[in-house]
């Protein structure tokens, strides 16, 4: 788990959960999965559609609660209560692995961008 | 290759994705390696704008594997700069170098920005040797120091050798010196043609008896009875099979923004100074032609008893005149590998004794022998 400073104007909110990409990693969307390697583990992560959702909008300062209102409960027609529960352990995993950094204050990185879309031909 | 890796190669390759890049930033280098297939002067290489522009499209184009080459490309000023640009937009980064130029500064700051492995090119554990083919006196020692620093800051390492006429004692001592070190080893058996088609470097490589050596040796290839097993041939599935990802999943970009199949498959598709990128990947008609390429549609290895197992290389067989003709530096390597000739060495024999005319090039008559491909030595993208 990190400790990250909180950005100016960006008060963290009393039980909220913030996530980041970790810098130290390489990720890619392939299809409808993100890719994620993990140099320092020698091991590549697959991300599903929810999961890849989830990494996407891991901007450090967006809460998690949000990501799963805007993203997931919309796309995938899962109740709020159960989708935040499964993010929060999802997002903890992926801290324990070095992809994400979790934290509960905004986080203030110069966060890279989300593995691009892949153009149309 | 394990099976995640495997399955993301076969989902780019169905998807149409170029899943892995070789970018080089120069052919310029600090050493003038006796083997080397470059011309090492400046043509005017891309600036780092246009290499950032190009790493947007790759991006967006889907590649997730990078690897940085030249050329040595710590002779840019602006390595850093293009090296941050694409670890920002996550690329998995892989450097090839002969080291010269990193220090422990250098090798920090590649650590900081979390590359995924940095391969040196090292042809022998003793100076006198590899500086002779380097023709950079204090080579061997600055290379080797840059893998420590490298290893210090715990990033992955490999010590890459080629095998040639100068240095086929030892290769066992660098493979030693890189387990002392606590790197990766690996030994390519290709010299590569010149660019421009000059095939005189092939005279470098090894004759066959060095090769039968190498190939029965474990320590490089695992396996022996396996690795020189008698080949089964190709079963109609087989003919439906790629010859390699050049072109289907890998690509090469020069300094000079001319896209390839591969580094090693020399046939101009576009330029990236002209075109997007994802337009050339997309429409190029010479990368649609080599897409288009079964081994059912290659005449001469489509019949050949080691069509399956062979390590042909599609490159090699272009710059020999055919790109669905054979690379005769592979019917030889895996002649040596089995004893049982190809179809194309078979013909060239034929031909010999009938006193018709050769059709192989000049330059290949001077092959004597070519190496084995270990399972860690293929000089050709996963």
């Amino acid at each position: 788990m990190s400790s990250p400073s909180t950005p100016a104007g960006k008060p963290s909110a009393p039980g909220k959960r913030y996530v980041a990409r970790s810098k130290q990693v390489a990720a890619r969307r392939l299809g409808d999965e993100v890719m994620i390697m993990v140099g320092s583990e020698a091991t590549v992560y697959t991300l599903n559609e929810v999961a890849a959702a989830i990494w996407e909008e891991a901007d450090g300062v967006t809460p998690l609660d949000e990501i799963v209102q805007r993203r997931i409960c919309r796309e995938f027609d899962v109740a709020p209560a159960a989708a935040l529960e499964d993010a929060l352990a999802l997002v903890e995993e992926l801290a324990g692995h070095g992809v994400l950094i979790v934290s509960d204050a905004p986080i203030a990185q110069n966060n890279p961008p989300a593995a691009p879309e892949k153009e149309p031909g | 290759m394990s099976s995640l890796m495997q399955e993301m190669g076969e989902k780019a390759l169905a998807l149409g994705v170029p899943l892995t890049v070789q970018l080089d930033l120069t052919y310029r280098c600090n050493e003038r390696c006796v083997h080397c297939y470059l011309d090492h002067d400046d043509h005017g290489e891309m600036t780092a704008s246009e290499y950032k522009k190009l790493l947007d499209e790759l991006a967006q184009a889907g590649v997730l594997f990078l690897t940085l080459s030249g050329g040595e490309i710590m002779l840019r000023k602006d390595f850093f700069e293009i090296l941050e640009y694409a670890r920002a937009l996550m690329f998995s980064v892989k450097l090839k170098t002969n080291g010269v130029l990193i220090r422990k500064r250098e090798a920090a700051r590649l650590r900081e920005l979390a590359v995924e492995s940095v391969q040196i090119s090292v042809y022998s554990h003793r100076a006198e040797v590899h500086d002779a083919i380097t023709l950079l006196p204090g080579s061997l020692a600055r290379s080797i120091e840059a893998a420590r620093f490298l290893k210090s800051q715990g990033l992955q390492v490999t010590l890459a050798d080629v095998l040639m006429r100068q240095n086929h004692q030892d290769y066992s001592g660098v493979k030693a010196l890189a387990a002392e070190i606590g790197v990766r080893f690996m030994l390519d058996p290709t010299i590569t043609p010149m660019m421009d088609g000059d095939r005189s470097i092939l005279s470098l490589n090894v004759n066959q008896d060095v090769l039968q050596k190498a190939f029965r040796d474990e320590g490089l290839v695992g396996n022996v009875e396996e690795f020189c097993s008698t080949p089964n041939g190709a079963s109609a599935d087989d003919m439906e099979s790629f010859p390699c990802s050049a072109g289907h999943t890998f690509c090469y970009v020069s300094p000079y923004g001319d896209v390839y199949p591969c580094v090693q498959f020399p046939l101009p598709s576009g330029n990236v100074r002209r075109s997007r990128f994802l337009d050339i990947w997309n429409h190029s008609p010479q990368l649609n032609e080599v897409r288009e390429i079964h081994l059912g549609d290659l005449p001469s290895c489509s019949q050949c008893v080691h069509g399956t197992t062979c390590t042909r290389c599609p490159g090699l067989a272009f710059l020999e005149g055919n790109m669905r003709g054979p690379s005769t530096q592979d019917c030889e390597k895996s002649f040596v590998r089995t004893g049982i000739p190809s179809k194309n060495l078979e013909a060239k024999r034929a031909a010999a004794a009938d006193g018709r005319p050769r059709t192989v090039s000049a330059g290949l008559i001077q092959i004597q022998g070519v190496s084995p491909t270990p399972p860690a030595a293929s000089a050709r993208p996963a």
